[in-house]
């Protein structure tokens, strides 16, 4: 489904991505782990398309298409969705229009019909109920005014809507409590099926207990420098990650030639 | 005096024309009030460059050469001015085609109870007193040299009272059309609330053609009796080419709430004085426009709050989306004078640019000379927020629509304050036609 081959970025002349390999098959969740400043946000930006980021190196293939030359709205409409780590707030924009006007563009990439507001409503009930949002939300403006939990929700629920066949998590976690942590993670969890497949980026091992990962990946410096099953969390929980840092130097030491 | 003085005597010998094909209308109040308009016309001139409240806009096309009134109304028929009525609204209606009444068009019988309508030129009984007790009472003395041009060539209008102690549910309105003859119009409203009636007047400019050659000197009028609440919308809809000068000059007695809405949606140039004296105490005051430039379009809106009495509030909102080489300017002045304790007044100007060879200047102006005052301000420009936009894009909406989406929420927030629902919908269709234009109009930004 996604095939990360040696990614370089840079923001504002700083490289950040240093070749970062990763492939994600249909059906499969990653979690990437990874101390602040990693590179983790960056990644999940570049697969969305962020401008900020410019790309140096390397390719991304999705569904055997580059996704580097695909605009942003096109990568969103053929399903690839990214759960922001800070959802942006839209003053005048009704979460309703926005939530409509987004399905409506994906639904007309997949060769769908364009919903009415009355099918529209059936379904954004069922899928609030999903992360125990109050309809009221719908009236108001995107994002403003929401506490953080409820931003969360809303990027779930936005999620949930649109029903990405690739679903990247940006620190979706960071901030909530138990709660609302359970309800982001049901979310997710709900969504899941055998074709669809997610990348979870996060600080804490604590989401993972809901969302139980195929694979973790450590990244660091702007590479992948472990990868593991989801036990690999957990040791990352107990040990923090400068038992990764001091091996990955060392062995960075033994493979460096003579005179590089 | 004027620098251009073949435009002032151009006038005074247009004025010496009109007043001889008036037949006898000469000795009547109205044109007692045109000759003292002209004298001041010539005494003090139209603005030129050097006036400091024209700084941002050069007057001279307005203003250097004469633009010969137009005597006779073109032709106008139901089907020309549909897309200007609101259809929602089966209220009064008065239309005037390049300046004259034209009662074949206008609905002005069947009137709510409480409220009167009656075009300058055949006056009902009783509005006489109205008439010579307000015409021109607040705008003769303005520094507007306009405003003086309108008076002294205004042969018809719309008078509207509206009885003490009633409401008039259904907005009041009052289209002036263009039918694109060349020259000078002169569109005239006058609003007289009486106290505690409740009251809405929508007023539209609007033509039939480009509008090449056509300046509009408008002049509307407005007195609110105490405790009275009325808003006032004014929807600019003028030809591409079409040029305009108006003076909205509004005097409120105490315990009024007043409303203006300016729409400046589309004309060449667009200059709007808006004059508002709170007299009385406890009153509420807003302001609010939405300006919609593009191509060589230029709007200019020149405001000014003036707090005469203690403990009232003006609140002011000015919002411009600013396409193509087109310029948006904005001046607020709030003058709070010494006897004007306790005002509390606030003022906000917004402007989108959305190309590179857009313009604007806002310019806050507050003089205060009360001790005890709540008056803020606050102005920002730029451009979409490029978050917003990404968001968006990221949900699959693509880039044109995206910044249509934010553009439209941005001028929403001035359509929204429109009370009544088909007045709203009729401007929110407008605003949004004009706004795919200069959204369109991005001059060399991608």
């Amino acid at each position: 489904m996604l095939k990360i081959t040696n990614l370089h970025a840079t923001v504002e002349g700083t490289e950040i991505l240093k070749g970062i390999n990763l492939e994600v098959a249909p059906g499969e969740i990653h979690a990437i782990m990874g101390p602040n400043g990693s590179g983790k946000s960056t990644l999940a930006q570049v697969l969305a398309g962020h401008d900020a980021f410019t790309v140096t190196e390397g390719t991304v293939r999705y569904e055997n298409e580059d996704l580097l030359d695909m605009a942003p709205e096109d990568r969103a409409r053929k399903g690839v969705f990214l759960a922001f780590q800070y959802p942006v707030e839209i003053p005048g924009v009704n979460s309703a229009y926005f939530l409509r006007t987004g399905l409506n563009e994906v639904r007309k990439a997949r060769g769908e019909e364009e919903i009415d507001a009355y099918d529209f409503l059936a379904l954004i009930r069922a899928k609030m109920a999903l992360v125990e949002m109050d309809e009221s939300f719908l009236k108001r403006s995107v994002n403003e005014g929401f506490s953080g939990g409820e931003k969360k929700r809303h990027e779930v629920l936005q999620m949930a809507v649109l029903e990405p066949r690739l679903a990247i998590l940006d620190e979706t976690d960071s901030g909530l409590d138990i709660d609302a942590l359970r309800v982001v993670a049901n979310g997710v969890n709900q969504l899941h099926t055998p074709q669809n497949s997610a990348i979870v980026v996060t600080h804490y091992q604590r989401l993972l207990e809901y969302i139980v990962p195929d694979y973790v990946h450590v990244l660091m410096g702007g590479r992948i420098v472990r990868s593991g099953g989801k036990e690999l969390a957990l040791q990352l929980e107990d040990r923090g990650y400068d038992w990764i840092r001091e091996e990955t130097a060392a062995a960075a030491a033994t493979t460096q030639p003579a005179g590089a | 005096m004027a620098a251009d003085n073949d435009t002032i005597s151009g006038y005074a010998a247009a004025f010496e024309g009109f007043e001889a094909a008036l037949n006898g209308g000469a000795r009547s109040p109205l044109h007692a009030r045109r000759r003292e308009a002209i004298a001041r016309l010539q005494e003090h001139g139209l603005p030129t460059a050097r006036f400091e409240a024209w700084r941002h806009t050069n007057p001279a096309p307005l203003a250097s050469g004469c633009f010969a009134p137009v005597m006779t109304a073109g032709k106008l028929s139901a089907e020309a001015i549909r897309p200007f009525v609101v259809s929602a609204i089966d209220g009064p209606l008065l239309v005037f085609a390049d300046g004259q009444f034209v009662p074949g068009l206008s609905r002005v019988s069947d009137l709510p109870d409480g409220v009167q309508v009656h075009s300058l030129s055949a006056p009902g009984s009783g509005t006489a007193a109205i008439i010579s007790g307000n015409l021109a009472a607040l705008t003769l003395g303005a520094e507007h040299g306009f405003a003086a041009l309108n008076t002294a060539f205004v042969r018809d209008g719309a008078i509207v009272t509206i009885n003490a102690g009633c409401t008039v549910d259904l907005p009041v309105q009052i289209l002036h059309v263009s039918t694109g003859q060349a020259g000078l119009t002169t569109p005239r409203t006058l609003v007289v609330a009486a106290a505690g009636s409740r009251a809405s007047v929508v007023e539209t400019f609007a033509s039939t053609t480009s509008g090449a050659g056509v300046l509009t000197s408008s002049v509307a009028e407005i007195v609110v009796g105490a405790g009275a609440v009325v808003e006032h919308t004014r929807i600019h809809l003028h030809g591409a080419e079409s040029l305009h000068a108006g003076t909205l000059h509004v005097t409120e007695a105490q315990d009024a709430r007043f409303t203006a809405h300016t729409f400046c949606l589309a004309g060449r140039i667009l200059r709007e004085d808006v004059h508002t004296v709170l007299r009385g105490e406890h009153i509420e005051s807003t302001l609010n426009g939405l300006s919609l430039p593009l191509g060589d379009d230029h709007v200019d809106n020149y405001t000014t709050i003036e707090h005469v009495a203690p403990d009232c509030s003006s609140h002011e909102l000015y919002k411009g989306v600013v396409g193509g080489r087109a310029h948006n300017v904005f001046r607020g002045k709030i003058h709070v004078h010494q006897a004007a304790q306790r005002t509390d007044a606030y003022q906000s100007n917004q402007n989108l640019l959305m190309s590179d060879d857009a313009e604007i200047n806002s310019k806050p102006q507050l003089e205060i000379y009360a001790d005890d005052v709540k008056c803020s301000h606050g102005s920002t420009t730029g451009q979409l927020d490029p978050d917003a936009l990404f968001y968006l894009r990221a949900r699959g909406v693509g880039l044109q629509q995206a910044r249509g989406v934010l553009t439209r929420a941005f001028a929403g927030e001035l359509v929204d304050r429109l009370q009544h629902e088909g007045l709203r919908n009729h401007v929110e269709r407008l605003v949004s036609t004009r706004l795919d234009a200069v959204l369109a109009d991005q001059g060399e930004a991608r």
